[in-house]
């Protein structure tokens, strides 16, 4: 029909090309994820209760919960 | 039986429509693979329809059917383009052109969800009771000095962004 117009488009192998791109990106990409997860959230929140607690003087704590009159057991 | 060509093919196939709108009685042979509206139009997804498109053909056009039947290379190109707007009524190019309709989705979308707020607005200002007394500015302050005073999370979350000794939050 139109024989020298357009070039002869891909015709075998089209299922197998996509797969690959398609794999390769997903693996990057979940594992990006599952990486960027780790660093950014987990790591910042282990960081953050470790400074917490590093100096953390509990009965302090309370003492200033009761001054504020929160609790009904201890005025 | 008449033909039941969908409302978009309809609009959208403004000269093909003349050619052939017939689907001569082949609808009983092909029930087990059901088209999606009609047995000559072919779609992205249905790309070979039972029917041909025009099944009149002229003098020339049977001509030229006879002699399909023969080798297919004596064929000219000119005629290979014949035989195939006689079997199909448009190319895969014509078939999958894209249409401006998105505009027309998105546009009726944003109208119909401003007409939605105008009616809650109204609704807000004529329908809806009192807040109840828990919604209160004075309320909702008292309770949140309730919450920091018991260092809710204090860790990451409210009591965190507090700052205690200055009475403020945090910058």
């Amino acid at each position: 029909m139109s024989s020298g117009a357009l070039a002869k488009p891909q015709m075998r192998g089209l299922l197998a090309r996509r797969l690959r791109i398609h794999m390769v990106g997903a693996f990057i990409l979940s594992i990006g994820a599952g990486a960027y997860y780790k660093f950014a959230v987990g790591d910042q929140r282990k960081k953050a209760y470790a400074d917490f607690y590093r100096n953390y003087d509990s009965m302090k704590d309370f003492e200033e919960m009761r001054k504020a009159g929160i609790f009904q057991s201890a005025k | 039986m008449l033909a039941r060509a969908p409302w978009s093919l309809v609009l959208r196939s403004r000269g093909l429509r003349t050619r052939g709108v017939h689907s001569p009685g082949g609808t009983a042979q092909a029930e087990d693979k059901m088209p999606p509206y009609i047995n000559c139009y072919a779609l992205r997804s249905y790309p070979m329809p039972e029917d041909p498109c025009c099944t009149e053909l002229s003098a020339e056009q049977q001509a030229l059917k006879e002699k399909e039947k023969g080798s297919w290379a004596q064929l000219t190109k000119a005629e290979k383009v014949a035989l195939y707007r006689l079997q199909y009524n448009e190319t895969f190019a014509e078939m999958n052109r894209r249409s401006n309709e998105w505009k027309t989705v998105m546009g009726g979308v944003f109208f119909f969800v401003g007409v939605t707020g105008l009616i809650i607005w109204w609704k807000r200002v004529y329908v809806f009771p009192e807040k109840p007394i828990t919604l209160t500015d004075q309320w909702k302050a008292q309770q949140l000095q309730r919450i920091l005073d018991m260092k809710g999370n204090p860790v990451q979350g409210l009591a965190a962004r507090w700052d205690y000794d200055k009475k403020e939050w945090k910058k």
